[in-house]
């Protein structure tokens, strides 16, 4: 079991957002959380990830057995979580080939393995900017620094190819992106998956599940996951919309 | 000669002290200097030092900085020796390298250099001994000390300093670097006086470094006089990098004839309490300026940008950026005044500062003023205060980066925008690897000098030193 929530209760300035979440994901499994826009998927990603400016006032997370609610962000992230973020940051002044060096080597140092030197790293990067095809010199410019918007997204998967995570969360990493960097963005999901590995896929619409089939699709709704199903309930909810989920309620 | 005692610096015993050395002081000048010394000092009696009940000073005490005791040499001391002083210079970058030592000119047997070029740099003492024609049209021309008490005392006293002087369309491949170096056995007060002139279409880098050596205190008054001749370009720079117990006022004149280009470079990295008073006059139309300034303050270091840009004549365009990352309990003011005459049409003049506050006790004052006289004119101004950007952080630490190097990749960014304006690749990586160092917290006062020349060269990437989590 990669995973386990259980009974997850979290909320921002006091105003309860979670309200009870229960989620199981196991290594090689891919779940597509899908739900209307404010019940809370977001705050699920942001939590599992360490974000601190939430309050977690109940319920208990583990991955792979262990208590994560008590490890700090950057420790999360050193043991195998990555969040693709919604809105990834610019960071001016930061290329991203220094910034995923340092992350990159501050991973390692976590594990007890020697920093990567210059010439190994160079060459990851090659193999991992071909999987998510990018071809250009992106890597030198600043992070996300005036990236379009499907250039951010493309980043956000090179990220994760470059970190290898163990669980990995992507938050609507379809927004804003047209058919063609969809595809891209899908295919480089679809190659880093593996046996080993599991995803947390959030997206408001069924288009992404075309590319990247789910094992499991959860609705969130109101801080709860009120239904759960395979890849055949996402089609569902893109015919029948969210009103269909409220009605039964 | 032994040095003259300030205890404390006051305006009393400055008087005092210029009675009794008035011969001495004015001995080399021509009877137009000696008569700018007189009327200087006058001001000063009127207008003694700023205080905080001044609008330009609400925010900057100097009262503690002057209230101490200070040697006053009125001449260079016979045993300097500042040949370390010309060992620095920038990596690959051409430089012709003034030293000075607490605001003497240093190198005696070579008081001027003549290129071959005609562009002469030295002593301002000996330039007025010798090109008085050069030196008297612009000397104390541009520098208010009707208003100025810091620029009127250093009008009366100052008798050296340096003196550059770019002909007529010479464009000069090499940077100037002037390297003053504040090193005494004592506190020492200190008052210098520079000239830099480019006449039409020339050009020229001036890299002007304030160093301490050692731990004493210091307080300077420098003052400089810029002339940028009708198309002319001059990329200019001023790194301070003094130590925790040095006060600096700062004051510098831009004088911009027509089509004239100025870039300006503030970067102040260590001090005390460092105030910079720039003064950027459009002569003549379409003038440019672009003034940058960075500064990084812990502890209790105080840091005073005022700017002052006169938009005296049509169709210049000046541009002000400001950056500033302030740590512990340091303070820092930020005042930008634009003035638009009446007949300053189509002034396009921008001005921004920005701000980050690492702690709660951390402060800033943050003061544009804007005096348009004319309704055709593009004005524009901003001020931003704030902490570490809360969302970017949990970014960086979500890729497995510690909070402290977030932090530090954070306000590396931050400081960046106006790092990135420096033209000259050699510099700019030099001083990139200075603010890192900064950041850090590993910038030493230098042991040579302020460019840091014995550490070895390194080619420059951002690199995070893993053994300092």
């Amino acid at each position: 079991m990669l995973l386990k929530i259980t009974n997850l209760h979290a909320s921002i300035k006091g105003k309860e957002i979670l309200k009870g979440i229960n989620l199981v994901v196991n290594k090689g499994e891919v779940h597509a959380i899908m739900g209307p826009n404010g019940t809370g998927k977001s705050t699920l990603a942001s939590v599992i990830a360490g974000r601190d400016v939430f309050d977690v006032t109940e319920g208990e997370v583990l991955y792979n057995a262990k208590n994560l609610l008590t490890l700090s962000v950057e420790e999360r992230a050193r043991e195998g979580i990555f969040l693709g973020f919604q809105y990834p940051v610019e960071i001016p002044g930061v290329s991203i080939t220094n910034f995923m060096r340092t992350a990159v080597n501050e991973i390692r140092k976590y594990r007890g393995l020697d920093p990567m030197g210059a010439g190994e790293f160079l060459k990851m990067m090659e193999e991992k900017k071909k999987l998510v095809e990018i071809t250009s010199n992106l890597t030198n410019r600043s992070v996300n620094e005036g990236f379009s918007g499907g250039e951010k997204k493309r980043n956000e998967i090179f990220q994760m190819a470059m970190l290898e995570p163990t669980l990995a969360i992507l938050d609507e990493t379809d927004s804003g992106l047209d058919i063609d960097a969809l595809r891209v963005v899908a295919n480089g999901v679809n190659k880093l998956r593996t046996s080993e590995n599991g995803f947390v896929v959030i997206t408001h619409y069924q288009r992404l599940l075309d590319y990247i089939i789910p094992d499991f699709v959860h609705v969130l709704f109101e801080g709860r996951i009120v239904k759960s199903g395979g890849k055949e309930l996402a089609m569902e909810l893109e015919e029948k919309g969210y009103d269909w989920i409220k009605q039964q309620l | 000669m032994e040095p003259m005692v300030l205890t404390p610096i006051s305006k009393e015993r400055l008087l005092d002290l210029y009675q009794e050395n008035r011969s001495s002081l004015s001995a080399d000048d021509s009877p137009a200097v000696r008569a700018n010394r007189e009327k200087a000092l006058d001001s000063f009696r009127k207008l003694g030092f700023p205080d905080k009940k001044m609008e330009d000073w609400r925010n900057t005490d100097i009262s503690k900085s002057l209230g101490l005791a200070y040697d006053y040499p009125l001449q260079p001391s016979e045993e300097d020796d500042m040949q370390k002083v010309f060992r620095c210079n920038i990596p690959h970058l051409d430089t012709a390298v003034i030293g000075q030592l607490n605001g003497w000119f240093v190198s005696k047997d070579v008081p001027l250099m003549e290129l071959g070029n005609g562009i002469i740099i030295g002593s301002l003492a000996e330039a007025m001994k010798k090109y008085p024609h050069l030196v008297e049209p612009h000397l104390g021309n541009y520098t208010d000390v009707e208003s100025n008490g810091f620029a009127a005392l250093n009008t009366a006293f100052a008798t050296d300093g340096t003196f550059i002087y770019i002909p007529d369309g010479v464009k000069s491949e090499k940077a100037v670097q002037l390297v003053n170096v504040i090193q005494h056995r004592e506190n020492i007060f200190i008052q210098s006086r520079n000239l830099i002139i480019l006449g039409k279409e020339a050009k020229l880098t001036v890299v002007h470094c304030d160093d301490s050596y050692d731990h004493q205190p210091s307080f300077s008054n420098i003052v400089t006089e810029i002339v940028v001749g009708e198309g002319a370009f001059l990329d200019h720079y001023k790194l301070q990098n003094l130590n925790n117990n040095s006060t600096l006022v700062s004051s510098t004149w831009f004088h911009l004839e027509r089509e004239a280009k100025l870039e300006s470079h503030y970067l102040s990295l260590n001090g005390a309490l460092l105030r910079n008073n720039t003064y950027v006059r459009f002569n003549g139309s379409f003038g440019s300026a672009n003034i940058y300034g960075l500064y990084l303050m812990d502890n209790r270091q105080h840091i005073d940008n005022y700017v002052a840009v006169d938009h005296a004549s049509p169709d210049c365009i000046s541009n002000e950026l400001f950056k500033g990352i302030l740590d512990e309990h340091a303070t820092g003011v930020f005042n930008g005044h634009i003035l638009v005459q009446r007949d300053a049409q189509r002034t396009n003049a921008s001005q921004n500062n920005r701000n980050l506050l690492l702690t709660d006790t951390a402060k800033i004052n943050s003061k544009p003023f804007l005096e348009i006289y004319n309704d055709d004119v593009k004005c524009s101004h901003g001020s931003t205060t704030g902490q570490l950007d809360e969302t970017a952080m949990f970014y960086l630490r979500q890729r497995g980066i510690g909070e402290d190097n977030a932090r530090m990749l954070l306000m590396f960014a931050f400081a960046d925008e106006v790092v990135s304006k420096i033209a000259i690749e050699p510099l700019r990586y030099r001083i990139e690897d200075m603010v890192k160092k900064r950041l850090q917290g590993e910038l030493q006062i230098c042991e040579q000098c302020v460019l840091h020349c014995s550490t070895p060269e390194h080619p420059m990437e951002f690199k995070i030193d893993l053994s300092k989590i």
